[in-house]
């Protein structure tokens, strides 16, 4: 009996000790047991993007900043790039469904197009994450900026730019169908809702041309030179918006609001010279991570695709002469692709 | 058959007589000395572009690829710039870049004897594949310090008038020159007029071709430097924009006849003014996109209309127009 009380007492002293000595073993490391998982769901793994075109710095951006994220986990990125051809961008994006990448990133030309394409492909087992201009379908994500409340900023800004001035303003849209350009003069509607002594003297689409947007802007401030504010859709198409304020040596009393990426040449800059008073910037390499991250989650996540859907919208950056100078407010696209 | 052509010119005028009139009385802040000079001011790269297309249908071919001679070389310029290069071996770049292109062109059309409107077509797809693909970084070229100064070209004015005007003007000046008072003016009249009797009669048609390619290309290029110095930037994916489809009706409108050897400068100023005085009237009146295109669509289609009454194909006409 006293033996087996002793035996038990050095077992319990053995095992006291091994309790102290954890620690020390575990010195030697401790397996994860999720990494392994989710390395191998990303490994060969292709990613398909297709944006409305490549060379622009939006579409670059997203390129580089997934690019960086993705490929050292061995997944195949590629892409198909439409060059502004919406054909072609359907095509692209059905033969795409008969080669069946895991993931498919796009970047609709408009709401409709794609719409049933994308569904089918969810229906066939690809993620679709949408990105930045959405369409009708809901699919497994949609990361990009939110529109409405861009375009309810931009015409809050010019609003109160024209407080105890002439309250007539522009507004230089987009291309009609593209969500980007629909669901901004929805916000807009909604603020001058709110505000019935502004007058839109005119409103009018410039398909995202920078030359159309400024013959559009010179004619209307020739007619309306107590213009007091303009609310651009795009930050690339305003260079005209700009120019045609430039010329007309109203820079500084038309107050120019507009959106876009915040690459440094295009947003920063310009903000800087006058050009814009207010850029809304939806931070490209922040939404490229963020889109990076959403694929890594889906893959790892074993999901079926279509069973689950969710929206990342963008944290917006206003960039006004306050923050131009800074490091933070803008990005290079230069850096983003090292 | 010459005197309906001058009718139709005529017809062309007084549409747009009307229009203008229509405009001076029931839309306030129309007939102004800035609006006018608004109203000129947006359409005289458009009307460059015009006398550029001008040039080589009076000479019975068509160049599909002047919105890339329009994009490409002005965009090496401010790509070259932007990379550190000096403003003037930039621009000595495009313009032999411009002349290559022109040369191209000239030669596919003249001693391959490719019909112009596929050889153009190609060329141009072929020279915006390598701005895109080789030459610059994005689709929009942005404005950089180098190129100060040069935005002059497209902004502010001389002797009060908009500098875009005044480049328009002189445009036009150069080129009617070129086709009334050169005697290789005289020849492209008469290529255009009848191709076989022109080489028939001693006239070296090929090199004269290729000279009018090569001419158009510089002038798509002139008016490229003078939209990109007006908008501080080069768009280069107008390429991609239904902007040669403006030109050719700028060009139609105006009077010139697809079939060649017809028309001039004043054809394509009074086409300019037509397309210029409906968009700014419409843009006055915050017509919608949609409704700008429809309208748009109703005055090509008249135009054409138009065109097929006074100038009914025959057999004649038939065998002439490829296009």
């Amino acid at each position: 009996m006293k033996y087996a009380v002793r035996t038990a007492k050095v077992i319990a002293a053995a095992l006291g000790l091994a309790a102290i000595a954890a620690p020390a073993l575990a010195q030697q490391g401790l397996d994860e047991p999720f990494q392994k998982p989710f390395k191998e769901s990303l490994a060969g793994k292709t990613v398909a993007y297709v944006p409305v075109a490549m060379n622009f710095d939006l579409t670059e951006g997203w390129y580089a900043g997934m690019k960086k994220e993705l490929e050292p986990f061995g997944v195949k990125f590629e892409i198909r790039d439409p060059n502004w051809n919406t054909n072609a961008g359907a095509q692209a994006v059905t033969s795409l469904i008969s080669e069946k990448p895991a993931v498919m990133v796009i970047h609709n030309p408009d709401v409709q197009t794609y719409a049933k394409l994308l569904q089918r492909a969810e229906n066939e087992g690809i993620y679709v994450i949408q990105i930045n201009m959405g369409s009708a379908y809901r699919s497994s994500a949609f990361v990009g900026a939110n529109w409405i409340e861009i375009g309810e900023k931009d015409t809050e800004a010019v609003v109160k730019a024209c407080q105890g001035k002439s309250n007539k303003i522009a507004v230089v849209q987009g291309a009609l169908s593209a969500a980007a350009s629909a669901y901004t003069l929805k916000g807009v509607e909604n603020v001058l809702a709110k505000h019935p002594e502004i007058k839109v003297v005119s409103s009018q689409a410039a398909d995202w041309d920078a030359a159309k947007a400024k013959a559009i802007t010179q004619t209307v401030l020739k007619q309306n030179p107590d213009l007091c504010g303009i609310v651009g859709f795009w930050d690339g198409m305003d260079i005209g918006t700009a120019a045609a304020v430039k010329e007309a040596g109203l820079t500084g009393k038309v107050f120019v609001a507009t959106s876009g990426g915040g690459e440094r040449k295009g947003a920063c800059e310009l903000v800087k010279s006058g050009a814009f008073d207010l850029n809304l910037s939806y931070d490209v390499p922040t939404q490229a991570a963020q889109m990076a991250g959403t694929i890594k989650w889906l893959l790892s996540s074993g999901a079926k695709a279509g069973s689950i859907k969710g929206s990342e919208y963008t944290t917006l950056i206003p960039i006004t002469k306050e923050n131009a100078d800074s490091q933070t407010a803008c990005w290079n696209l230069g850096d983003l692709k090292k | 058959m010459k005197r309906l052509r001058f009718n139709q010119q005529e017809i062309v005028f007084a549409v747009f007589a009307v229009l203008f009139l229509a405009f001076s009385i029931f839309l306030r802040g129309f007939l102004t000395p800035e609006n006018m000079l608004t109203l000129l001011q947006n359409v005289a790269v458009l009307g460059i572009l015009g006398l550029a297309m001008a040039l080589v249908v009076i000479g019975r071919g068509i160049d599909i690829s002047l919105i890339a001679a329009l994009a490409v070389p002005p965009g090496l310029v401010l790509q070259m710039v932007q990379n550190g290069h000096s403003l003037p071996a930039s621009l000595l770049t495009a313009v032999l870049l411009t002349i290559a292109f022109g040369l191209i062109n000239g030669w596919l059309i003249a001693y391959a004897e490719v019909p112009s409107l596929f050889a153009t077509l190609a060329t141009g797809l072929l020279l915006a594949g390598l701005g895109q693909a080789a030459l610059f970084q994005l689709d929009v070229v942005q404005w950089s310090d180098g190129m100060k100064g040069f935005e002059r070209l497209g902004q502010g004015t001389i002797a009060g008038i908009p500098t875009s005007i005044v480049m328009f003007a002189i445009a036009c000046v150069v080129v009617a020159f070129l086709l009334r008072q050169t005697r290789w003016g005289a020849y492209i009249y008469a290529i255009g007029d009848n191709p076989y009797a022109a080489r028939v009669t001693g006239i070296p048609s090929r090199p004269i071709i290729v000279l009018q390619y090569v001419v158009a290309a510089l002038i798509g290029c002139f008016a490229g430097l003078v939209m990109a110095a007006s908008v501080n930037s080069m768009p280069t994916r107008i390429f991609n924009s239904t902007l040669i489809y403006d030109v050719i009706l700028v060009v139609v409108l105006g009077g010139i006849g697809l079939s060649g050897g017809r028309g001039g400068v004043l054809n394509v100023v009074i086409g300019t003014l037509l397309i210029g005085t409906m968009l700014n009237g419409m843009t006055i009146m915050d017509i919608s996109y949609a409704g700008q295109n429809l309208v748009k669509g109703v005055v090509l289609l008249l135009a054409v209309i138009t065109d097929s009454f006074l100038n009914p194909r025959n057999e004649e006409t038939a065998q002439q127009g490829d296009i």
